[in-house]
């Protein structure tokens, strides 16, 4: 309202203020509120009249959306974590004690134990090698799941709802679980770290590409059916050349995660560097898990970089 | 007519194949064969077809007393442990990216270099794993389900705070112009012009974050970190194939039900 003083009808608002204070002051209300009240009538008033010239209309101005819901919704999110401090027995003073100890960590991991380092290299390799083929194994399995997937290119509701399904069913299991599940089933060792980071890209890659399936062009594949091509022909010429670039990007970015993936994957017995961690961890050796921690991000990092630049140049 | 096809096959040239192609795929080949040649691959333990039925005739005749036992540890109590770690992670995480957020964030009239090195500092922080966090904390405040709090909420900054700060430069500067003209101080500019916008994607990318978050506090047991991976290690080390079965029931059917309530939500945000 002050923003946007409007002189013209500037007897008319008066006139309503003074109906206004007169009113309030036969109600015998206080001098503060009179004033705010006053205020209000003067902010209602002048819109209505602007627009038609009739005082009477005030009411029809639309009322400010109420806030219940957000509080509500403030309530509700303020119980969930008053609740999930309960239950976590989770507390400030908890970690206020916990920080000198914490201090003691950090000072005890400074400075890297540098020469650790021709000890992890060849660790650090396999860990690279566990998440190349992984990716790989996922990639080649996603292809025809992808497919089967897409509802564009599928038959029916029949088949790709359920696959659908079962592929959800497959990502919500987290790549570390599954590797525990795979190395009481084959042992210790790299093959069942190969294994869950498979099923993990499987899941992942099957579910992005079939999403960028379902966005494909039409055109070329109505163009082949038109001069009588196989559904073979028709996925080799209408849908490859439409979807390889992200397929390809889907791939490098999977991959980008795997290597983060493998990185820890020895934790529970699954080959890599993870399980130094808990060499060196459990001999209290912290420099030496510093340098595992410091290589290991270089290591990610320079990945990450390499495959960020590939994917800018293939998309 | 045969001279007419030659005439339309000058025409229309086929497309240059790239030059590195060859290059690539002989890369390719040499890095596979690097990789394979690494993986000590000597058979498949014997025992390991036995165990693979076990584990899925568990996931078909689970452990169903497992689920709720009135004393101690029980499937539900660790799932609902599970739950509250992520919540309470990406809670303490979204608090604490918010200033990161802005500093990362490139917007008019700041230097290139504070925003370039908020955005190292968070892809430092994204690059840690939070199982690695998590070791950490347990030695900082035993090794309980406040130690993966803290691990997911500190490993969750370095992804929320470059989505927000994308969030943030994607704003519409509109409204904060009109503002700052009409002579609004930082603090209005903020609430009624930054927040409003930023708002909806933020709670969207917080529960995305949910999402990851839960997924991750599965496997925090694995190392102590509470929440119901450590039943679920006890359990496989145990060969106790029943309980696996029903431990893995339950991840699944909560992660799917979370999944589906927090897209539910996302799409009405967005």
């Amino acid at each position: 309202m002050n923003m946007y003083p409007r002189p013209s009808f500037d007897a008319d608002a008066k006139a309503n203020t003074n109906a206004n204070a007169v009113t309030d002051a036969d109600a015998n209300v206080g001098a503060n509120i009179n004033i705010n009240s006053n205020a209000d009538a003067n902010f209602n008033a002048n819109p209505s009249t602007s627009l038609s010239g009739h005082a009477g209309l005030k009411q029809h101005r639309p009322a400010a959306p109420s806030k219940l819901k957000h509080y509500l919704t403030a309530a509700i999110i303020l119980l969930l974590l008053w609740g999930s401090a309960v239950d976590t027995d989770a507390s400030w003073g908890k970690l206020i004690q916990g920080s000198p100890n914490m201090l003691d960590l950090l000072r005890e991991m400074f400075p890297p134990k540098w020469s650790y380092f021709d000890n992890i290299v060849p660790a650090m390799l396999e860990t690279i090698r566990m998440a190349l083929i992984g990716t790989t194994f996922g990639a080649i399995l996603a292809v025809p799941v992808a497919l089967l997937c897409a509802s564009n290119l599928s038959r029916s509701a029949w088949i790709y709802q359920p696959v659908r399904f079962l592929l959800n069913l497959v990502r919500t299991i987290p790549d570390l679980l599954l590797a525990a599940i795979f190395v009481a089933i084959f042992g210790l060792g790299p093959l069942p770290g190969i294994m869950a980071l498979s099923v993990f890209s499987f899941g992942l890659i099957a579910k992005l590409t079939y999403e960028a399936l379902e966005t494909i062009d039409r055109g070329p594949l109505e163009a082949m059916t038109a001069v009588g091509a196989t559904p073979v022909q028709r996925i080799a010429f209408g849908v490859v050349p439409q979807i390889q670039a992200h397929f390809i990007s889907y791939v490098l970015y999977t991959f980008e995660i795997n290597v983060r993936a493998a990185a820890v994957l020895g934790l529970v017995g699954a080959g890599g560097i993870g399980h130094y961690y808990e060499v060196t961890l459990g001999f209290l050796e912290y420099d030496k898990t510093c340098m595992i921690i410091l290589f290991t991000l270089v290591v990610v990092l320079l990945i990450d970089y390499v495959s960020t630049k590939l994917r800018e140049k293939w998309l | 007519m045969t001279t007419n096809t030659t005439t339309w096959r000058h025409k229309v040239p086929k497309p240059k194949k790239n030059r590195y192609r060859l290059l690539i795929y002989i890369l390719l080949l040499l890095l596979y064969v690097w990789a394979f040649a690494g993986i000590p691959f000597d058979g498949i333990k014997e025992t390991a077809g036995q165990i693979t039925k076990s584990i899925l005739s568990g996931l078909f005749s689970p452990d169903w007393d497992y689920v709720y036992l009135p004393d101690g540890e029980d499937l539900l109590r660790g799932l609902l442990e599970t739950l509250t770690i992520s919540i309470l992670g990406t809670f303490v995480s979204t608090l604490v990216c918010l200033p990161f957020a802005f500093w990362a964030a490139a917007n008019r009239g700041k230097s290139r270099f504070v925003s370039g090195s908020g955005k190292i500092l968070l892809s430092f922080v994204r690059t840690f794993p939070e199982i690695v966090m998590a070791l950490l904390f347990i030695k900082a405040v035993g090794p309980n389900a406040f130690a993966g709090v803290l691990a997911l909420g500190l490993h969750s900054v370095g992804m929320l705070g470059k989505l927000f700060a994308d969030e943030i430069e994607n704003m519409d500067h509109g409204p904060t112009e009109a503002l700052i003209a009409a002579g609004a101080n930082r603090l209005q500019i903020l609430w009624y012009a930054v927040l409003p916008q930023v708002l909806p994607g933020f709670l969207s990318y917080t529960l995305y974050r949910f999402e990851i978050n839960l997924r991750s506090a599965t496997i925090l047991g694995v190392i102590g970190a509470g929440g119901i991976g450590t039943p679920l290690i006890f359990a496989l080390s145990s060969r106790d194939w029943d309980r696996v079965g029903i431990i893995l029931l339950g991840i699944i059917v909560m992660i799917t039900l979370v999944d589906w309530m927090s897209g539910y939500l996302r799409k009405k945000l967005v």
